[in-house]
């Protein structure tokens, strides 16, 4: 599904260059929960904006679902985006302006979906994180966690093949985190692949498979997979 | 996708309304000044005869020679825009042209037949019968007077529905006799409203004005030393005394048009006149070479200068003006995209193409333009009526705002604000989403 091949990412002034990736190779497979951790700084979330097209890489390979990313337009790169990526964000990223349905509507627009289609995944969507009947309240109107789902029935809307996920409960209370865990875990048992980043490693044992970068590049690659099971009895 | 841009624009419009009123503030104020100056100065520069304004021309001939007053030192383009009593009749006899009229403004006191009316004073234009297709006059009965009637200096005449309406209550006037200074004319036409505008064929008095009531064969003009009322200029030397003397004399008062079809004909024309001024020099009248000129109603307008210099000036600087209040919506449009730039990067990230970020916010530019637009036209309302006191009576007449304007101004405004847009549009689109979302 996901494929970087000793991908590097520098940033370059007149007097430096700074890598945020460095031969940094990680490979997820259909259906995978990984989970990314490392300390602050340590390139998790550049690793994300490129994964999700966001960002350009400055060498190696990516592959997403089996397609090479490297030299598509910003066109193409949207498009991909658009139909087979779904992100979740820390601050959830909700448009304030626009109320529950019509932020799930966004996505669904740039897909050029009619507007029956778009009616059919927003409300499947919202039924899917339970909150249907919050379809017209605006952000400011839901708690952290609500939001959350909100953005995450967004995420799912589109039918993406790949969910990223940047610190998703980070801006959430212990109870509210459980409640997005647990949904993210019964997306990945109903097919969905995830890729996590978080820096908190209770977190991260409830994914299958634990990646860690230090310094722009993966020390583990060998982590051992784990079962979300097991996890859950940890916690 | 435009609707649900257009809804977006609409949206993002209502979120800061004190922003987006400033917004629509400077472009409303922009289109309002630059409308009110181009209002008057399309007024100015109108071609009042559009369909035959390439075909007709303004005839100059220069009998006054090196010590003509009138010349521009060092643009011998510029001089005397009438011709003589003398040069008249020898053109009109001539026929040299497809069609030709040589005429002048004139007056009387007309007598009206009704005892209740006391007699008044009326515009008269002494003409031939040829100016009425020349200039296509519409008439709402009877016709022009034939050319015996010029040949003949027969007592008819041509009255505006004006006239007719005042006169007789309106009505099929031909047959009636109309009084002019004591003697009975014959109605032969009565023409309907028609108000070149600037009126192009004697730009010398009154260009902006209602024009001749009443029109009359040039001939019994000249039988009934009917004088000039518009400019008279005799360059220092005004002749014999009396009537004939004047008729004799090297003042050019009347102006004379000549409807030229085609350009072979436009030749011809400019090779007769060279010949014809040549034989004057031959018969000792002229002492000089012939100088002559020939221009279209568009050449003549502008050679006349219809458009002053100041309303020229005042176009300029108005469209300075609406250029500074676009910089400012400019600027305004710039802090609110970049205040978004948040929500650009969410869209960004949740499939929208550069293109589509571009698309999207050069939409809600023009909804602002078009806001603009509508405050600009009553801003334009506001200003005419403000030119109203300040300009002529003549000037102010041209001053209405018609649908075309309406147009214009709309799509001025929508035009101008989105091309002032483009730059905060396309920064919209370079936003990068991954440093948006890291920020965050």
């Amino acid at each position: 599904m996901l494929k970087m091949t000793h991908l590097s990412k520098a940033y370059r002034t007149e007097v430096v260059e700074t890598y945020a990736l460095r031969d940094f190779s990680i490979h997820v497979r259909e259906g995978e929960f990984v989970a990314v951790t490392g300390p602050s700084g340590s390139g998790k979330t550049t690793f994300l904006t490129i994964a999700g097209l966001l960002e350009e890489f400055s060498g190696g390979e990516y592959q997403l679902d089996g397609a090479n990313v490297r030299g598509l337009n910003d066109n193409q790169r949207s498009r991909l985006r658009n139909e087979k990526i779904g992100f979740i964000f820390q601050a959830f990223n909700l448009i304030a302006d626009l109320n529950v349905q019509d932020n799930i509507d966004v996505p669904l627009r740039y897909r050029g979906f009619n507007g029956a289609e778009r009616r059919r995944r927003i409300q499947e969507a919202l039924g899917r994180v339970g909150l249907s009947a919050r379809s017209r309240h605006y952000p400011a109107e839901l708690s952290g966690g609500q939001q959350q789902r909100v953005a995450i029935a967004r995420a799912l809307a589109g039918s993406p093949r790949l969910l990223l996920a940047d610190e998703p409960t980070g801006n959430l209370d212990t109870q509210m985190a459980r409640g997005v865990l647990d949904l993210l875990e019964e997306l990945h048992r109903d097919g969905a692949t995830i890729v996590m980043v978080t820096h908190d490693p209770e977190l991260a044992v409830r994914a299958q498979r634990e990646v860690h970068i230090v310094d722009g590049q993966v020390v583990d690659l060998a982590a051992q997979p784990r079962l979300v099971a097991a996890a859950n009895a940890n916690t | 996708m435009f609707n649900y841009y257009l809804g977006l624009a609409l949206r993002s419009l209502k979120r800061n309304m004190v922003l987006t009123a400033l917004m629509i503030a400077a472009v409303g104020v922009g289109i309002g000044a630059s409308m009110t100056t181009l209002t008057v100065f399309r007024a100015m520069d109108n071609d009042p005869i559009p369909q035959m304004s390439r075909q007709l021309f303004a005839v100059q001939i220069d009998n006054w020679g090196p010590d003509n007053k009138s010349i521009v030192p060092g643009d011998a383009e510029r001089f005397q825009d009438q011709i003589s009593y003398i040069d008249a009749v020898g053109l009109m006899n001539a026929r040299a042209a497809h069609r030709q009229a040589a005429m002048y403004k004139t007056g009387a006191a007309l007598t009206p037949a009704n005892p209740d009316m006391v007699p008044f004073q009326v515009q008269i234009r002494a003409t031939y019968t040829d100016f009425f297709s020349m200039f296509q006059t519409p008439f709402m009965a009877g016709s022009s007077w034939s050319a015996d009637d010029d040949k003949n200096h027969t007592d008819v005449a041509v009255i505006t529905q004006k006239l007719n309406d005042k006169v007789f209550g309106g009505g099929n006037s031909v047959g009636k006799s109309i009084n002019l200074d004591g003697h009975e004319f014959r109605i032969v036409g009565v023409l309907k409203r028609w108000d070149p505008t600037p009126q192009f064929y004697d730009l010398n008095n009154d260009k902006y004005g209602e024009g001749a009531e009443v029109y009359m064969p040039f001939t019994r003009a000249i039988d009934g030393q009917l004088a000039s009322w518009g400019n008279n200029n005799c360059n220092g030397d005004v002749g014999q005394p009396g009537w004939e003397g004047h008729l004799q004399s090297e003042c050019v008062w009347i102006q004379f048009w000549a409807e030229l079809p085609t350009a072979a004909d436009v030749a011809a024309y400019r090779a007769f006149l060279n010949n014809y001024a040549a034989d004057q020099q031959r018969s000792g009248r002229f002492h000089w070479p012939a100088h002559t000129k020939i221009r279209d109603v568009r050449e003549w307008l502008v050679y006349q200068k219809a458009v002053t210099a100041e309303v020229r000036i005042l176009v300029l600087v108005s469209f300075s003006f609406l250029l500074v209040c676009l910089l400012n919506a400019m600027g305004l449009m710039l802090a609110k995209i970049m205040g978004r730039a948040g929500d650009i990067g969410v869209r960004r990230a949740l499939g929208a193409s550069r293109r589509a970020i571009f698309g999207q916010c050069l939409i809600e530019a023009g909804v602002v333009g078009l806001a603009g637009g509508l405050l600009g036209l009553a801003l334009t309302g506001l200003g005419l009526i403000g030119l109203r006191s300040l300009l002529s009576e003549e000037v102010s007449r041209l001053t209405h705002f018609s649908p075309a304007d309406i147009a214009i101004a709309i799509v001025l405004a929508v035009l101008a604000t989105t091309l002032a847009g483009l730059y905060p549009t396309w920064r919209a689109a370079q936003v990068q989403p991954a440093w948006q979302l890291k920020a965050q």
